[in-house]
């Protein structure tokens, strides 16, 4: 394919592969001892992560049927990690808003995205991301022109087609919103057919001064998909990011997501769902670099846990010298749903400045025995009084989601799951 | 209505309720007094279904039926209402939510259709002004930020909405002060009804001078060790409990 050889470019995106591939070859699959890995083990992956996945063509009627594309009219699709323009729905953009194929970008004007891919998300200590970055075939660019608001959000469907053969996605995505412009990005992972495979994507954000980025991440692949991604901001003066990362479960879910703060008067807010049960395990580290004085960052990250699943949250904040007045607030809140469910749970909090305020909770408990009496002694049944304390722990994260739809979705999704695979548990 | 025989309970292996027997008919209001300790609050819990207490032998039959093997959930459908000594804020659930789940579980049991939306509105903004709940209190969680006053208002204020057969007052008046023990007492007797028992748990006699109950029983060690009209109660103040430990004692 022409887009693929076009990637392969000479110059600085040669020498950025280039030195991408090295850094993976030198750091390697993380094992779990590995500090950054250390409850999560994807070695399993290593015979595949860089078979990078071939094309494939999926059906528009199969598309249609998944949650959320008929009610988000504005998309673009990917099919294992390619631009597919005859699935996309590009026609309702906003003036301003530009969706493009990143290797028609790399080749049509390549010094033009020097500046910014790569810029967010450092290769440095990642291997997924310098895997990633060696290996990516096609992805997506976002623009957004300064000063332009867009309402409707653009949805990004990454869709997987494994093969009989496990392999690996390598989805790239950047995202530039101008100065003081606005835009709200819904990012979901589906599978359209079964088999075992890896989803490595990178998404990067950069937002300009005073620009605000509302990004919005949905994973639901199914049991046989080891899911890696990185969500990495860097936020210019006055500059918003608000993440939203919600995760239904893969056989690993592994997310990496976080901001710089690089100017003034940024803000960063990250919100995470999280809901597992069977042997599912995953996985979020967030982290926050706090460059720059003035900025406050409020993350809050709640998570479900039923069956023998696993979740780990670790939380680091770097407040860097000379990033005075910052104001970091962090909280991670688990709720224990099966007997055999694990949590582990870690603020790591790094701190050069003496004048700042950074908060930090977690909590791991089981539904509240007297709330759940409460309820029932008003004549509530049992079920409903669990799915209700439920639906309370988790309405703190969901009702904060911008996008009605999705809102929507996550409640079905959560009554479907409580329904389905939690009925019957004992608190 | 509610007719209790040779109950016994236990928690953990203890044996708290050693063997109760009451009678309440309907349209009486019947006062359980007794020291701490005594066994007045299980006894509360327990016909409510609370699971942590096991009935080990006797029964309690409420209008026929016979509770003592049913979920609190089904109780409360029977027409069972516990007013609990320390209300549970449960912050994210909403109160229209929480008291229309209730309501319409407890009107489905009795073959009604649910309220509709007005209706429900109307129907809990008439039970509001009795206890004297300022509206916005439905925008708010349950209990959550309440003041103790306010907690126990929104105890009582449930038992209206809910209607029950049979009302259970577990230390309603502890935390009060008297405009508010007035308020929640207003409510109860605006509660009396020939179709309704009502049974208050109290340490003290002060509520009693604003509920005035038909019989007083004086629970000690779980058994009810007396049982006689209000002048009991009365009895009770000017001597305190030492009075009765002594007695049984001898």
């Amino acid at each position: 394919m022409s887009r693929t050889a076009s990637v392969e470019a000479t110059g600085w995106l040669a020498r950025l592969r280039t030195d991408a591939r090295a850094r993976f070859d030198a750091l390697g699959i993380p094992k779990p001892t590995d500090e950054d890995w250390r409850q999560t083990n994807v070695q399993a992956v290593a015979p595949f992560a860089a078979t990078a996945a071939g094309p494939a063509t999926a059906s528009a009627a199969a598309l249609d049927a998944l949650p959320l594309l008929s009610v988000l009219p504005c998309r673009v699709v990917l099919v294992n990690g390619r631009f597919d323009e005859a699935l996309s729905r590009l026609s309702g953009l906003p003036r301003g808003v530009r969706v493009t194929s990143l290797s028609t970008e790399l080749a049509e004007s390549p010094d033009r995205w020097e500046a910014y891919l790569g810029r967010a998300a450092s290769v440095e200590s990642a291997p997924f991301v310098a895997l990633n970055t060696a290996l990516f075939v096609d992805g997506i660019v976002v623009t957004v022109d300064a000063g332009v608001g867009a309402e409707a959000p653009l949805h990004i469907v990454h869709v997987a087609l494994p093969g009989a053969a496990p392999s690996a996605i390598h989805p790239r995505t950047l995202v530039v919103a101008n100065t003081a412009s606005q835009l709200t990005i819904v990012e979901s992972f589906v599978a359209l057919s079964a088999g075992t495979y890896m989803t490595n994507a990178v998404t990067e954000i950069v937002a300009e001064p005073d620009a605000q980025v509302t990004h919005i991440k949905i994973q639901f692949e199914g049991p046989e998909c080891w899911h890696v991604a990185s969500v990495a901001g860097h936020q210019a003066r006055g500059a918003r990011i608000l993440s939203h990362n919600v995760s239904f479960g893969a056989a690993l879910a592994r997310n990496d997501i976080g901001s710089r703060l690089d100017g003034e008067g940024a803000e960063c807010l990250l919100y995470g769902f999280y809901l597992v049960d069977g042997k599912q395990h995953v996985d979020n580290h967030t982290w926050l670099d706090h460059a720059r004085p003035n900025c406050p960052s409020w993350e809050m990250y709640k998570g479900l846990l039923a069956g023998n699943s696993r979740a780990v949250f670790n939380g680091r904040i770097l407040v860097r010298e000379g990033a005075q007045k910052t104001d970091a607030k962090q909280s991670n809140k688990n709720l224990i749903l099966g007997d055999e469910a694990i949590v582990y749970t870690r603020p790591q909090l790094v701190i050069h400045a003496n004048d700042v305020k950074c908060t930090h909770g977690a909590t791991i408990g089981r539904l509240d025995e007297e709330s759940l009496f409460y309820l029932r002694t008003r004549g509530i049944g049992k079920d409903e009084a669990r799915n209700v304390l439920i639906r309370a722990f988790a309405d703190d994260v969901i009702e904060k989601i911008p996008v009605a739809a999705v809102r929507e979705l996550l409640v079905e999704t959560l009554h479907l799951r409580l329904e389905r695979d939690f009925r019957g548990i004992e608190a | 209505m509610l007719k209790i025989e040779n109950l016994h309970a236990t928690v953990n292996g203890r044996e708290i309720l050693k063997g109760i027997d009451l009678t309440v008919n309907a349209g009486e209001v019947h006062a359980i007094m007794g020291p701490n300790g005594s066994g007045k609050s299980t006894l509360a819990q327990v016909l409510a279904g609370r699971e942590t207490y096991t009935i080990t032998d006797g029964s309690i039959v409420l209008d026929g039926k016979d509770l003592s093997g049913m979920q609190p959930e089904d109780r409360a459908r029977e027409g069972v209402f516990l007013a609990f000594q320390y209300p549970v804020e449960i912050p994210g659930v909403g109160n229209v939510y929480f008291l229309k789940a209730a309501l319409n579980a407890i009107r489905k049991h009795r073959g009604l259709d649910d309220l509709d939306a007005i209706d429900f509105l109307a129907y809990v903004r008439e039970k509001m002004k009795i206890v004297e709940m300022d509206e916005s209190f439905l925008n708010r969680s349950v209990n959550e930020g309440f003041s103790g006053g306010e907690k126990k208002r929104n105890e009582i204020f449930q038992m209206m909405v809910l209607d029950p057969k049979l009302a259970i007052l577990d230390e309603t008046d502890s935390g009060l002060d008297i405009d508010a023990l007035k308020i929640v007492a207003n409510g109860v007797n605006a509660m009396r009804s020939p179709k309704r028992a009502i049974v208050v748990v109290t340490h003290y006699q002060r509520l009693l001078d604003y509920i005035v109950p038909d019989h007083v029983h004086v629970l000690a060690d779980g058994r009810i060790v007396r049982s006689g009209d209000r002048s009991l109660a009365l009895e009770l103040e000017k001597k305190g409990y030492s009075w009765i430990e002594e007695e049984i004692a001898r």
